[in-house]
């Protein structure tokens, strides 16, 4: 097993370090994938993190200028490992003016994914920083369990509203419920509610729009096609999974949007220029 | 704006209808008072009063008049309801936003967003924080029984909240009159507000000494680390009135005392009385974010009485 990758340029190591910032803030820990034309971060649906799961998916190309990695073997050509992100943040983040930042799989006390910069200073002699970010290695049986999720067969998909409006109304709502109701039509109208015995709130979003996935599912007979328009497909989730989704969120996206599989499942797409990121919450009764 | 174009018919299940463009000039005076969840709201032709009361000891009211709304339509004479006000602030602060009025705090804001972001998405957002985007307000109430009920509108996206609510409780009469009154100051804020964030917290009591000699207006702690005198004089330029007959030294809980700060960091004057009977009244003069005044007053029963020689 063997991995090498080199940044130069200094949005791209930016962009890296955000997208490694952002991870770390939905999770404690995750799943790194490495595969010859990709790096995916993975959290697997688990009790342990309320049935949260996240496929976030990054194009090497887009950050690293040299990159060579090798496999478990020449079948299975992918590297598997499970990484604190929050770590690697802070070590990326030590090293944002480096002219180059070397990361690789290297083996310490443990294997580890060595982030390794020349940083510049005020005299002639450059700083060598060099981090050490302890990494587990997931061994192949347990691969099937990091596969990239499908796409449910979504009731609705609907874009979302800006995501600081959201944060925002969120964060009230969270002082006042455990739980939000997210529901929303094919005529581009979602609603945010919380009702408790003291208060119930509701937000409305109008002419937000809906995705064009339109030819697809009519291929496949979807829901969609004969569904009415204005009626409202919902899931109820914990308020903080919600909360914490949009905590992280520190760039506008390109695109960002949501399906909703009623009273299942919410799944939060967000596509960024140089990364996809998906989000699924489950929905509570 | 969608608020307005509710359907007269709908208003006449109302005894009560209040609107206002920007909920912060109810929201900012309702954080003065908020110490309590409970809130008693009084709404009579003048306008609302919102009163929270603790431990039968204190009790702080907030006026917004009448003329501070868009509109205030009442249908009763008087209209009573209790509330939680933690909730109430809750929702007028739905969609986020500042806190503190102001265009400082305004430019604050420019300058840490630009920092950010620097995609042309961005731009637009800088843009409208900069033209003040705020969030306007319907308040309306079916009477006894019924929620209060909240619309929340703030760039297109509207917000309905019901909140419940309860029987209120007869506000305690502190029967405090201005003939009563023996000693009263009204300062400009600005002195007062250096002085109550130093005030030593681990001082159980707050001290007021007022008189028509030296040393005319002191407050005084006695804690920890020794005791603190904040003296006025009746000269100051930052004393506008200055009207005292006797000698009076009174004490009140500090813990009870404490809450008036918000009220106090709101306000451009204060003004300071005190009875016979030792009982203070604290009046805050606050401007909201137009410019309109409101009132805030608290009433608090003295700890004991010191005897002056």
């Amino acid at each position: 097993m063997k991995f090498r990758g080199k940044i130069i340029d200094i949005a791209c190591l930016n962009h890296f370090t955000r997208v490694v910032t952002t991870i770390s803030k939905l999770t404690k820990m995750c799943v790194l994938r490495l595969t010859p034309d990709n790096l995916f971060f993975v959290l697997s649906g688990k009790v342990a993190n309320g049935g949260v799961s996240m496929w976030c998916e990054l194009s090497q190309a887009n950050f690293f200028d040299e990159y060579q990695m090798e496999g478990v073997s020449s079948e299975d050509n992918e590297i598997c490992l499970e990484v604190t992100p929050e770590n690697l943040s802070r070590a990326l983040k030590t090293v944002q003016n480096a002219k180059a930042v070397k990361v690789k799989l290297t083996k310490k006390h443990c294997p580890c994914l060595t982030i390794a910069a020349e940083l510049p200073t005020l005299s002639s002699v450059s700083r060598v920083v060099t981090h050490d970010v302890p990494v587990d290695v997931i061994p192949r049986r347990l691969w099937h369990e990091f596969k990239e999720p499908s796409m449910p067969d979504f009731d609705v998909s609907i874009y979302l509203p800006p995501l600081k409006t959201m944060k925002n109304i969120v964060d009230r709502m969270k002082n006042l419920s455990n739980f939000l109701v997210i529901e929303a039509n094919l005529n581009g109208e979602m609603n945010l509610k919380i009702e408790t015995d003291l208060v119930s709130v509701t937000t409305h979003f109008r002419d937000l729009g809906n995705p064009p996935w339109g030819d697809d599912a009519s291929q496949d007979g979807g829901p969609s096609q004969s569904r009415d328009p204005e009626s409202m497909v919902e899931a109820r989730v914990d308020i903080r999974r919600l909360q914490q989704f949009l905590v992280g969120q520190q760039v506008n996206p390109s695109k960002a949007m949501c399906n909703i599989v009623h009273q299942s499942v919410l799944h939060l797409i967000l596509l960024h220029e140089d990364m996809s990121l998906q989000y699924f919450i489950p929905a509570v009764a | 704006m969608p608020l307005s174009t509710q359907s007269q018919g709908d208003d006449e299940q109302y005894v009560l209808v209040a609107n206002l463009d920007n909920a912060r000039n109810l929201s900012n005076i309702l954080k003065a008072i908020t110490f309590k969840d409970h809130a008693i709201f009084t709404a009579t032709t003048n306008g609302l009063k919102v009163t929270v009361e603790d431990s039968k000891c204190l009790q702080a009211n907030a006026f917004i008049q009448a003329e501070i709304f868009q509109e205030f339509t009442i249908r009763e004479d008087l209209v009573a309801f209790q509330i939680n006000l933690t909730v109430l602030l809750d929702c007028l602060n739905i969609f986020g936003g500042t806190t503190t009025p102001g265009k400082i705090h305004k430019n604050k804001r420019i300058k840490k967003k630009l920092h950010l972001r620097w995609d042309s998405t961005c731009f637009l957002s800088v843009f409208c924080d900069a033209a003040g985007v705020s969030t306007a307000l319907r308040m309306c109430y079916k009477g006894y029984g019924y929620p209060l009920t909240l619309f929340l509108e703030e760039g297109g996206v509207v917000t309905v909240c019901k909140i419940n609510t309860q029987e209120p409780e007869e506000p305690i009469d502190f029967e405090f009159c201005s003939t009563n009154v023996t000693n009263k100051v009204i300062l400009q804020s600005e002195s007062l507000k250096e002085a109550f964030s130093e005030l030593d917290m681990t001082s159980e009591v707050l001290q007021i000494t007022m008189s028509p000699s030296q040393p005319y207006f002191r407050l005084s702690t006695f804690g920890n680390a020794g005791n603190a005198h904040y003296d006025y004089s009746k000269d100051s330029d930052m004393m506008e009135l200055f009207k005292c007959t006797e000698t009076q030294t009174n004490r009140y809980k500090m813990s009870l005392l404490k809450p008036s700060t918000k009220a106090l960091a709101l306000s451009c004057k204060v003004s300071v009385r005190t009875d016979n009977r030792g009982f203070l009244s604290l009046q805050y003069l606050v401007r909201n974010d137009d410019g309109q005044i409101c009132f805030v007053e608290y009433y608090c029963c003295p700890d004991e009485e010191v005897e002056e020689n």
